[in-house]
């Protein structure tokens, strides 16, 4: 549990009245807390740095946390200090706001930390001076457009599908994300495989071949094996014809789908194929058929399906539209006028190719993108210098909008690692919060096996002083709602025990013996027990080693009077800074180390030859299983 | 060669023109809000200095702004019920602690909340909970109210318990509540029925004085 939450728990314990009419039994007895409420008081300063500084000063911005009457709420009386548990390195900065009225951003900081600062000492980020509200701007921007980003690929679509989903959803999501399933799989490859083909019979129709006997021409291959290019074109044309249709009834919105550019595609790149089986073998039309036939072509853009790099070109083109279009402007202004300039520079030159203004044009286009075919050159020296100076605008022109694609190209690619990434790191995440939940779940559960609620005499004090007064605090809390149900937690693992065991009819001995326990785990699975048993002897040995470490972290958190460490309850990046906070929510002795040499590759199902993994034995067995299912 | 120019003239960063419109949201709202005085809070509270100061330190640091909304407050409690879902208990809780109904918990809303419950008379706390079970806040507790807390109660409590949860425990648990509270019958259950039935349950006086010392 994040330390942070300490500061909560009384609260909560005291919204808890809120369940005493409810409770048929009585509540059980608070811990005792030795420590009285006042030693809260620290006795350090902006953790450590003292800072001096004129009244005047504070008080000349009275709506902010310093310069109001709030900062009387921090007021140490023994000290005779205001005391703050913030960023010492920050709180330079906020002083000399108002040392010098004006705020600047240090640029090694985040800004999101900064931005935290800002807000507890009640400043708003507007006042940032001139010099440094730009930087201040672009990061806090780039900030929010990644965060957006994360949250839109953590709900992407790789979640597992919710399980009643018709076949039209499930055929949608395998078309979508083809690594979800062998067959959409198969299907993918098979798919590329039939556009490759397809796009290579297209080029190599044209090759020529050797002519037929008898004959003095050289055939393009196309002509020479007609049948075989048309059954190798037929079959393209019903696997494409038949991966639309599908596509086209999974497809959630069917308008939208067909507006889509990927569909538009497909459509273009199988119409020729019908429309030449439907034309008659006219002399007129055939000529317009053959033009169709170039669409034929694009079957190549069907590949953007199965390349990430050509939809991020695709994409980067379209977000750099209005780039592009100022490009294709100024290279037009520029040839209309160098155009105009070489006609009439070439106008009196005999036998000239610069024949008209569109004539011209070529020429151009040619010199100004440093081609220089060399098919049309000027001749008179005022062609020349024109001519030169077109050349030398070219290169300008069209140097300066490719930076901006280039970089809006770069950004949106590394975007995409960004998110593949993400995706990967996702599912290791979600893992250790898994473990972390249990990891409460069992201390509550082992704090109530070593008998916690009675009364605690000196003998059970020292095993149990090792836990902090929160964790008392809480487990009372956790108490109480049971007490209030009248029902007690268990966890997965007993619950799925119980419900096996009660439909097979067994009467399951819950006594928390050990002797009757051990008696138990020999009975019908000897050889699965005795590795077990051993399993269990190694895993209480890491748990111990881990429980040691765990405790030494825990020391040093609570130490600090569970003011250090935030825990970010109002940000929105709370799953991002879920890593440093790991080692806060592993609270519980029981520490989930990372999976031990000596995790079983079997699975182990609860059988019902061991119906009360009782409970002396639990803590040590719950490590093992909840190893064993975060390797599942 | 064009193009190799300008790939090696690459180095500038280009914000997109058309995203100045995420500015105007960049100037956000910042709510920010500051609580009376000290010596105020200490007049109307039951606290002394120390703990005021105590409790604000903690509230400030968790929420800088000085106001809770309604996620974080779910959030927050959440974490102390990681079993089972505690969002719809929250979500009472709030709305029992905003006073005010304007969707967020200030300082001095927590504050007398916690006044009332840690240092209140047994009238006082017996009322908050009743404001807490009258969802609609019409004076009357009626069944379908305390089914709904019944039931966000015992979510809290997960799906792994023991003995399991079969059957429709939360309303057998509500028809032997109203058995007990409703002494008219009439099918609601009213501040003075409650506050009557609440104190002649010896197990449940015993069990407020437990709660004294919480803070």
């Amino acid at each position: 549990m994040a330390a942070g939450v300490a500061t909560w728990l009384p609260f909560a314990r005291a919204a808890a009245v809120g369940w005493l009419p409810l409770a048929k039994k009585i509540m059980p007895k608070p811990p005792v807390d030795k420590k009285s409420r006042n030693d809260e008081i620290l006795y350090v300063n902006v953790s450590g740095l003292r800072f001096q500084t004129w009244k005047n000063t504070l008080d000349r911005y009275p709506d902010t946390l310093l310069g109001s009457s709030e900062k009387e709420f921090f007021y140490n009386e023994d000290t005779q200090e205001y005391f703050f548990d913030r960023d010492p390195e920050m709180f330079r900065h906020i002083l000399n706001f108002y040392r010098t009225g004006k705020l600047h951003y240090p640029r090694q900081e985040c800004v999101q930390a900064f931005d935290e600062e800002l807000a507890f000492y009640g400043i708003v980020p507007d006042i940032i001076g001139d010099c440094c509200m730009e930087e201040y701007r672009d990061r806090k921007k780039e900030n929010q457009e990644r965060l957006a980003e994360d949250t839109e690929a953590e709900m992407g679509t790789d979640t597992p599908l919710p399980p009643n989903s018709t076949h039209r959803e499930r055929l949608w999501r395998a078309f979508e994300n083809p690594h979800t399933s062998t067959m959409a799989l198969v299907f993918y490859y098979v798919t590329g495989f039939f556009i490759a083909v397809s796009v290579i019979a297209n080029v190599v129709e044209t090759v020529p071949c050797r002519p037929l006997k008898g004959s003095k021409k050289d055939l393009p291959c196309g002509e020479k094996y007609s049948l075989a290019f048309f059954c190798m074109d037929t079959a393209c044309v019903l696997i494409f014809t038949f991966e639309y249709l599908m596509r086209l009834f999974a497809a959630p919105s069917r308008c939208k789908f067909m507006r889509s550019v990927m569909s538009v595609i497909d459509v273009v790149a199988i119409m020729p194929y019908y429309i030449g089986l439907v034309m008659p073998e006219n002399e007129d039309v055939s000529g317009a058929f053959v033009t169709l036939r170039v669409f034929r072509v694009f079957r190549i853009f069907k590949f953007s399906r199965h390349s990430q790099g050509l939809r991020i070109l695709g994409y980067t083109l379209k977000s750099c539209a209005s780039e592009l279009g100022f490009l294709l402007f100024s290279l037009t202004m520029a040839i209309i006028i160098f155009a105009t300039v070489m006609f009439y520079a070439e106008k009196g030159t005999k036998g000239t190719n610069f024949t008209s203004i569109p004539a011209s044009f070529w020429y151009t286009i040619v010199t100004m993108t440093t081609l220089g075919y060399g098919d049309m050159v000027p001749n008179t020296i005022a062609g020349k210098i024109f001519g030169s100076i077109c050349s030398l605008s070219g290169v300008l022109v069209i140097a300066l909008p490719v930076p901006v694609i280039v970089s809006n190209f770069s950004r949106i690619y590394h975007q995409n690692q960004r998110a593949d990434k993400m995706r990967a790191q996702q599912k290791v995440r979600l893992a250790r919060i898994r473990l972390a939940k249990k990891g409460t779940t069992n201390a509550f559960l082992q704090y109530k096996d070593e008998g916690g609620f009675h009364d605690r005499d000196s003998d059970n004090a020292l095993c149990l002083k090792n836990k902090s007064s929160f964790e008392h605090q809480h487990h009372h809390l956790l108490h109480c709602l049971e007490k209030t149900t009248n029902h007690e937690f268990t966890d997965e693992l007993t619950f799925s025990e119980m419900c096996m065991t009660e439909s097979m009819g067994y009467r399951t001995s819950r006594s928390t013996s050990i002797s009757s326990q051990q008696g138990m785990s020999t009975s019908c699975c000897p050889r699965r027990a005795k590795r077990r048993a051993i399993r269990l002897a190694n895993s209480t040995v890491s748990v111990s080693r881990g429980s040691v470490q765990e405790l030494d972290t825990l020391q040093v958190h609570k130490s600090s009077s569970g003011l250090q460490s935030r825990s970010s309850l109002n940000a929105r990046t709370e799953d991002l800074k879920l890593n440093c906070e790991d080692r806060d929510f592993t609270a519980a002795i029981i520490s989930i180390p990372t999976p031990p040499a000596n995790t079983p590759d079997e699975s182990l199902p609860p059988s019902p030859a061991f119906p009360g993994i009782l409970r002396n034995s639990r803590t040590n067995f719950y490590t093992h299983e909840t190893v064993k299912i975060s390797s599942l | 060669m064009g193009a190799v120019v300008g790939t090696l003239t690459m180095q500038t960063r280009q914000r997109q023109p058309s995203r100045d419109k995420v500015d105007d949201e960049l100037e956000m709202t910042m709510v920010c809000h500051r609580p009376e005085g000290l010596e105020q809070l200490e007049a109307q509270t039951n606290f002394t200095k120390q703990e005021l100061q105590v409790l604000y330190r903690g509230f400030k640091n968790e929420c800088p702004s000085g106001v809770v909304n309604e996620e974080t407050f779910k959030h927050i409690y959440a974490q102390f019920f990681p079993h089972g879902d505690a969002s719809t208990y929250a979500h009472y809780l709030f709305n029992a602690f905003d006073t005010r109904n304007n969707g967020s918990i200030k300082f001095e809303d927590f504050v007398m909340g916690l006044s009332t419950l840690l240092r209140g008379t047994v009238r006082e706390k017996l009322e908050w909970t009743f404001y807490l079970y009258d969802i609609n806040r019409d004076g009357f507790i009626n069944k379908e109210e305390m089914t709904e807390i019944v039931r966000a109660i015992y979510d809290m409590m997960g799906k792994y318990t023991y003995p399991a949860l079969k059957g429709d425990v939360p309303k057998q648990h509500v028809d032997a509540f109203f058995e007990k509270m409703d002494k008219n019958k009439d099918g609601v259950v009213t501040l003075e029925e409650f506050v009557l039935a609440c104190q002649e349950d010896e197990n449940m006086m015993r069990s407020m004085q437990l709660f004294e010392n919480v803070m």
